[in-house]
């Protein structure tokens, strides 16, 4: 099963501080959306035990995950949304397509919980703006089943 | 004493902050122990010293691509938020260089302060927040005022240290909006700053080793 030629999906790029945690993510995501052909890449560590995040990698991982339908960027904390916002400037150094700056959304999602929602709804064919904003609303299910308002309030 | 900035001079100024943040690393870290991660201090010594290892392999770079050059090994080996700080810090001086082969005191003043407004947009942190901008900020300002004053460059750099300096110190008493530092609110206070250290100490290295 795969999304139509005719509307590519919208890839996924997973900043993390940890190349562990970033892999063991998409492995997840990986398992809910089974062989539906979502590009999905990691930046993540500086190196596969160094923790960090490096906006070249994460640039480049941004560009080779545009299919013409643009990216979705899931980030953990601190040093990763500076670096995945600084990344948007490098998109040019690391020779992407020109428009892909434009298609490119960084999502306020929980990493985990995030990528999960973000894989499946962008295995749906969904457009980037949907995929992020399911993204961004994944701790949903979550505050409800443990009574809270589906998003918090403050 | 030289009132310009060229390839040498800038390859001095980087090389003195990396024996800096190598001197200072685990007072960096320590640092950051109270109230960050614990990390400042070994990811800028990581950072600074693959930005040397880049200065060895073309010393003679123009101002514009060393400045590059640095700011993009920051961005890709020093892994916490300093990494896209400083890195923006390097890459907008290396913008605002042009294609100019040296610069002279008020264009070097004026590629700091593009340095430092970058750090502000990049990190969204104002005067006050206990960052790096704390430090930076009243350097730049001081070094403009002095250049301004008539003084040499070298003059001008150990003002703006010194105002630097005092940023740093500073930061003790403040509560910490940004960073690391931000989760534990109140119980910030009364440590000082890493990241303000940290640029304390790439002022002072600019005036040791410019001017």
């Amino acid at each position: 099963m795969s999304t139509p030629e005719s509307t590519p999906s919208v890839g996924i790029v997973v900043v993390s501080h940890s190349r562990a945690l970033g892999n063991a993510a998409v492995e997840l995501a990986r398992e809910v959306i089974g062989d539906v052909d979502v590009p999905i890449a990691v930046a993540a560590g500086l190196d596969e035990t160094t923790l960090g995040t490096d906006a070249a990698a994460i640039a480049t991982a941004i560009a080779t995950s545009d299919r013409g339908a643009g990216v979705v960027v899931l980030m953990d904390l601190g040093s990763a949304v500076l670096s995945a916002e600084l990344a948007l400037d490098l998109l040019e150094d690391v020779g992407a397509d020109p428009a892909t700056r434009g298609r490119t959304v960084l999502s306020a999602g929980p990493l985990v919980e995030g990528l999960v929602v973000a894989a499946a709804t962008a295995s749906t064919g969904a457009d980037r703006h949907q995929v992020s904003t399911d993204a961004a609303a994944a701790l949903g299910p979550k505050r409800s089943h443990l009574g809270l308002s589906w998003e918090p309030t403050t | 004493m030289a009132e310009t900035v060229g390839p040498a001079e800038l390859g001095r100024w980087l090389r003195a902050f990396a024996d800096e943040v190598t001197d200072h690393a685990d007072e960096l870290t320590r640092l950051d122990s109270e109230i960050g991660d614990a990390d400042h201090g070994s990811n800028m010594r990581r950072g600074m010293n693959a930005v040397v290892g880049k200065l060895d392999a073309a010393p003679d770079a123009a101002p514009a691509a060393l400045l590059k050059s640095a700011g993009m090994t920051l961005v890709s080996t020093v892994g916490g938020a300093s990494g896209p700080l400083y890195g923006t810090f390097f890459l907008r001086m290396g913008t605002s260089a042009g294609d100019r082969a040296e610069f002279d005191g008020a264009a070097f003043a004026a590629a700091l302060r593009a340095g430092l407004e970058g750090v502000v947009t990049r990190g969204k942190a104002q005067l006050g927040d206990k960052t790096m901008v704390d430090a930076l900020t009243p350097a730049v300002d001081a070094l403009d005022a002095a250049l301004a004053d008539g003084a040499s460059l070298k003059d001008a750099l150990r003002a703006a240290a010194t105002a630097a300096r005092e940023g740093a110190d500073a930061t003790v008493p403040l509560v910490a909006r940004k960073g690391r530092a931000s989760y534990l609110g109140e119980r910030s206070a009364g440590h000082r700053d890493p990241g303000a250290t940290s640029t304390t100490l790439l002022l002072e290295a600019a005036a040791e080793s410019l001017g």
